[in-house]
């Protein structure tokens, strides 16, 4: 049997996903600066008070609080909404990458990236 | 200072981290927590919260730059990323329970060792001789492109690296760094990949081991919209000047200053530590 050639097809596979990435990363910093104009020009003239911690908003710490706050009128949302799509980034790679694995029918790679998968949405959807 | 004064300053003093980030390759997320901590006196739970979304802006972004030139490995990449996204878990967790004074003192320690690591070139190690099984089983063997064709690679000791991968998962979830350093280290000393196949895959693997952590990170409210904004977009900004300004000569002066200035940054952050427990 020849020897699949595995490293053409990875290539091909590194090349879309890198696109991936900073398609990714420039849609989520357009958002975040989005809302940073609306931050400031909101809450431009409060005091920042961060040299104490007293954690962020509630409604700012989970996906689906994030998703339910965000419109014209809460800018932090927006913002959040920004970096959100920012940690989905390298999930999505993750996802891409397995699919890529299955096209070249490469089981042991389906598992090992399912694994690394399931480990980044426990983080992300799990309460902590 | 009101955030329309306190923005531009982070956002100034993120750009400039995460110039001096990618022109030595260690990142921006190490320099930037303690500058935001010392000398904007910023919480360091929120520094670090800013920081590691910083970490997945400019490993996703420097990404495509990396994977034309064919040097990365995702196989070995996705291999370890098990270890370091467990390790990011680990890490993540212990940060809410550790008291911010021993966070800032490991800070420090760890800004030592970038220091140090910064100032001196890579000493090359033997090659062990025997092929390793887990890396036949993995396919983790690959090759690179070189000027005389594609030049093919072993990888050795693979428990040890993948050991070394959750440690630096582990830091980077406990600090909101993305551990480059650490990362490289397991792959081109320890498992012996050739130095460009590690600093490339350690890239691509960085943003993967960050978003482990940065969901834990979100629901302990670590990340303040008002606050990660600047430091996120600086980052990035700086980050993708210094990759284009990438000039071999003056790297080695640009080293030492860096060196420098992360050193003192540890003492001061070792310092805070100390006086924080007393």
């Amino acid at each position: 049997m020849a020897a699949p050639n595995y490293q053409w097809d990875d290539q091909r596979l590194e090349v879309i996903i890198s696109v991936l990435l900073r398609t990714g990363v420039l849609i989520s910093a357009a958002v975040v600066f989005l809302g940073g104009i609306c931050f400031l020009s909101k809450h431009g003239n409060e005091q920042p008070e961060y040299h104490v911690f007293h954690a962020t908003a509630d409604t700012y710490r989970s996906v689906w609080g994030v998703i339910h706050a965000v419109g014209p009128s809460d800018c932090q949302a927006i913002i959040q909404v920004g970096l959100l799509l920012l940690i989905l980034t390298p999930i999505a790679r993750v996802a891409f990458s397995l699919v890529g694995f299955a096209l070249e029918r490469d089981r042991i790679y389906v598992e090992l990236t399912s694994v690394v998968l399931v480990i980044l949405i426990y983080s992300l959807a799990a309460p902590h | 200072m009101t955030n329309l004064e306190f923005t531009p300053l982070v956002f100034g003093i993120s750009a400039v981290a995460g110039c001096l980030g990618a022109l030595t390759g260690l990142g921006g997320g190490v320099v930037v927590t303690p500058a935001l901590t010392l000398l904007l006196g910023v919480d360091i739970r929120y520094a670090i919260g800013a920081s590691l979304v910083s970490v997945i802006a400019t490993s996703s972004g420097a990404a495509a730059a990396y994977v034309r030139e064919g040097y990365s490995n995702i196989r070995i990449g996705m291999f370890l990323e098990i270890a370091t996204t467990l390790g990011a878990l680990l890490g993540a967790f212990l940060a809410t329970r550790t008291p911010t004074a021993i966070l800032s003192l490991i800070f420090g320690l760890v800004l030592l060792h970038a220091a140090w690591q910064s100032s001196r070139g890579r000493s090359h190690d033997e090659k062990s001789k025997k092929p390793d099984r887990l890396a036949e089983r993995y396919r983790l063997n690959g090759s690179y492109p070189s000027a005389e064709g594609p030049r093919e690679y072993q990888v050795d000791h693979v428990k040890t690296g993948f050991s070394l991968m959750f440690g630096a998962g582990t830091l980077s979830g406990l600090l909101g760094i993305g551990s480059g350093a650490l990362k490289v280290i397991a792959m081109d000393q320890a498992m012996h990949v050739p130095f460009k196949v590690s600093t490339t895959t350690s890239n691509f693997m960085i943003g993967v081991t960050a978003a482990a952590s940065a969901g834990i990170y979100l629901s302990r409210g670590y990340i303040e919209p008002g606050l990660a904004m600047p430091v996120m977009l600086g980052v990035l900004a700086g980050s993708l000047v210094g990759a284009r300004q990438l000039i071999d000569t003056k790297v080695r002066v640009l080293r030492w200053i860096f060196a420098a200035v992360v050193g003192v940054m540890a003492i001061e952050m070792i310092v805070t530590g100390v006086k924080g427990n007393l």
